[in-house]
């Protein structure tokens, strides 16, 4: 393991330990993966105007497992909405694989808090949805969509209704249908946080699994430290609305991930590291 | 079932949910004959079920004949009333702009009786069908566009931005999301809509026509032929309820995914 650390520029942590890097410059390839550069928010105008975000500069690469974490309110869903195309920025500039984004791309999957299915629809066409707002043959794409399902274990679900499966079953099936149509990216709103705990860290192994294996990249935004730390690649710590850059954190706990890992010790100081932020700053969410 | 079970099964026809209102409506029937009886009300005042009934048996060809220029009225106001409310409430919904300019108007135009301003379209267009159809429409209108920008409102904004992201066009997101998801509230004023056309519609036959339940209302009030009147009232009650139920047929058929339509579908999976 390499303990090199990178100078920060804003940093208020104290000097970390020698498994945990913080990350802060990087080599960009600016032609790949997702680059962000002056990007802020703000809502409203004149006298009403509140800022959401603060300009944030980052970079995801290609297939990597980009976690958000942050207070409640920090603009978390702005962020994951203007990398999306569905909000413009106020200021900087996203750009996708080289490409400015203005308006929704379509080469990217959303999960959301809800599972958001449409309830007159069944499973199967619920996860189908992608491919009929995008004018695709629903021929092609039914055996990949049975076999999403079958992956996350809904195989003989396909002709149900979304109010006859629970909550974590639901979820499942709106993973499968941001994955359907094939896209590179995956954005993950809180993706668990209406599950109970023990479906919830059930999902973070099938995520941690289904993200090896499909080598997609995923952005998922959450506010449970030990979630962030599971999943991720990369930690992104944001501070309090306005939203900002705290730190961005290296995950070096390997790819392959169990329900073990959270009793390794790099684990466990990552997540007393990422809470301190927000300790200090009196917010604990 | 074996004939040991008859008695259970005489009970539970007893209890069926669709003989429930039949047997209210006997009752009532029987206190209204009664309380004719026991106060010895003139006949003049309000008739014996007897004499209704009467008449409907002796008169009902030319009961069923004008009960037709009715329905045809009022069918031809409600469709009009849904095929103009729906997508009012769709132009309501979806600009804030036109909602500004085009609620206030509307809720406005609701408050002006439709019986005062009936006789101006038989001065506009005679006494034939249109001016039944005109009231028709004007009564059945409101509560759909109402009921129908509700459903357009309620929808996820979350539900559209996913399928925006999947870069869906505006049309195509509209279809998948946004129509289905308002379908429920649609149909909620579709039904209020269909008894009140027939209302529109008996209110044109007032102001001026020479055929259909209204005009029959109309002549026995005029020879206080009490029977008659309360015959045709029966006729339009038969009415109200026979369209209700035809839109409540349809509401199955059309959302039998909805909360409301669950019972079967749960008992068949």
């Amino acid at each position: 393991m390499t303990a090199t650390m990178k100078a920060t520029n804003h940093m208020s942590v104290d000097q970390p330990s020698a498994h945990l890097r913080v990350v802060s410059e990087q080599s960009q390839n600016t032609t790949s993966g997702i680059n962000l550069s002056g990007v802020s928010k703000t809502y409203g105008t004149g006298d009403g105007k509140v800022q959401s975000l603060r300009p944030l500069d980052f970079h995801i690469n290609d297939g990597e497992f980009f976690v958000v974490v942050g207070p409640s309110g920090c603009g978390k869903s702005t962020l994951l909405k203007m990398i999306s195309g569905l909000l413009p920025p106020t200021t900087g500039e996203i750009h996708v694989d080289g490409n400015k984004v203005t308006e929704p791309h379509g080469d990217v999957g959303i999960v959301f808090q809800n599972a958001l299915l449409l309830p007159w629809r069944n499973i199967l066409n619920n996860v189908l949805m992608p491919i009929d707002m995008k004018n695709l043959s629903r021929e092609t794409y039914t055996p990949r969509a049975r076999e999403l399902l079958k992956m996350v274990g809904l195989e003989g679900f396909e002709k149900k209704l979304p109010w006859q499966l629970s909550g974590g079953m639901q979820q499942r099936a709106s993973i499968c249908r941001a994955l359907v149509h094939d896209p590179k990216i995956m954005m993950m709103d809180e993706p668990f946080g209406a599950l109970d705990a023990m479906t919830r860290e059930k999902m973070n192994v099938e995520l941690s699994r289904i993200q090896r294996r499909t080598g997609k990249t995923i952005l998922l935004i959450t506010h449970s430290i030990p979630e962030a730390v599971f999943l991720a690649d990369k930690v992104l710590v944001m501070t309090e609305r306005p939203g900002g850059i705290a730190a961005i954190y290296d995950v070096p706990l390997g790819r392959e991930r169990t329900l073990d890992v959270m009793s390794n010790p790099v684990f466990t100081d990552l997540v007393a590291r990422i809470r301190k932020h927000f300790m200090t700053n009196s917010t604990l969410d | 079932m074996s004939e040991k079970k008859a008695p259970g099964a005489a009970a539970r026809l007893l209890n069926a949910a669709w003989l429930r209102p039949f047997l209210l409506l006997v009752m009532i029937i029987v206190g209204w004959d009664l309380a004719i009886r026991i106060f010895s009300i003139p006949a003049y005042q309000i008739p014996a079920p007897g004499d209704v009934v009467k008449v409907l048996v002796t008169d009902w060809r030319e009961l069923l004949a004008q009960s037709w220029p009715t329905t045809y009225a009022t069918l031809l106001g409600f469709l009009a009333s849904a095929v103009f409310g729906i997508p009012v409430a769709m132009l309501i919904a979806g600009s804030r702009t036109v909602e500004s300019y085009v609620y206030p108007l509307l809720v406005f135009s609701q408050s002006i009786p439709k019986v005062a301003i009936a006789p101006l379209f038989v001065v506009w267009f005679g006494f034939g069908i249109v001016p039944k159809i005109i009231a028709a429409f004007l009564l059945g209108f409101f509560p759909v566009v109402v009921s129908a920008v509700q459903g357009f409102k309620s929808v996820d904004p979350d539900m559209v931005d996913l399928a925006r992201a999947m870069k869906g066009s505006r049309f195509k997101v509209f279809c998948a999301v946004n129509l289905p998801h308002a379908l429920p509230a649609i149909f909620s004023g579709l039904k209020v809509s269909v008894t009140l056309a027939v209302v529109g519609a008996v209110v044109g036959e007032f102001v001026g026509s020479n055929s259909g339940i209204g005009y029959v209302l109309q002549r026995s009030i005029g020879t206080f032929d009490l029977p008659t009147m309360f015959a045709a009232l029966v006729i339009l009650a038969l009415l109200g309820v026979i369209l209700f139920w035809l839109v409540d047929r349809i509401e199955r058929f059309a959302i039998p995914w909805h909360v409301s339509q669950r019972a079967d579908v749960f008992v068949a999976s």
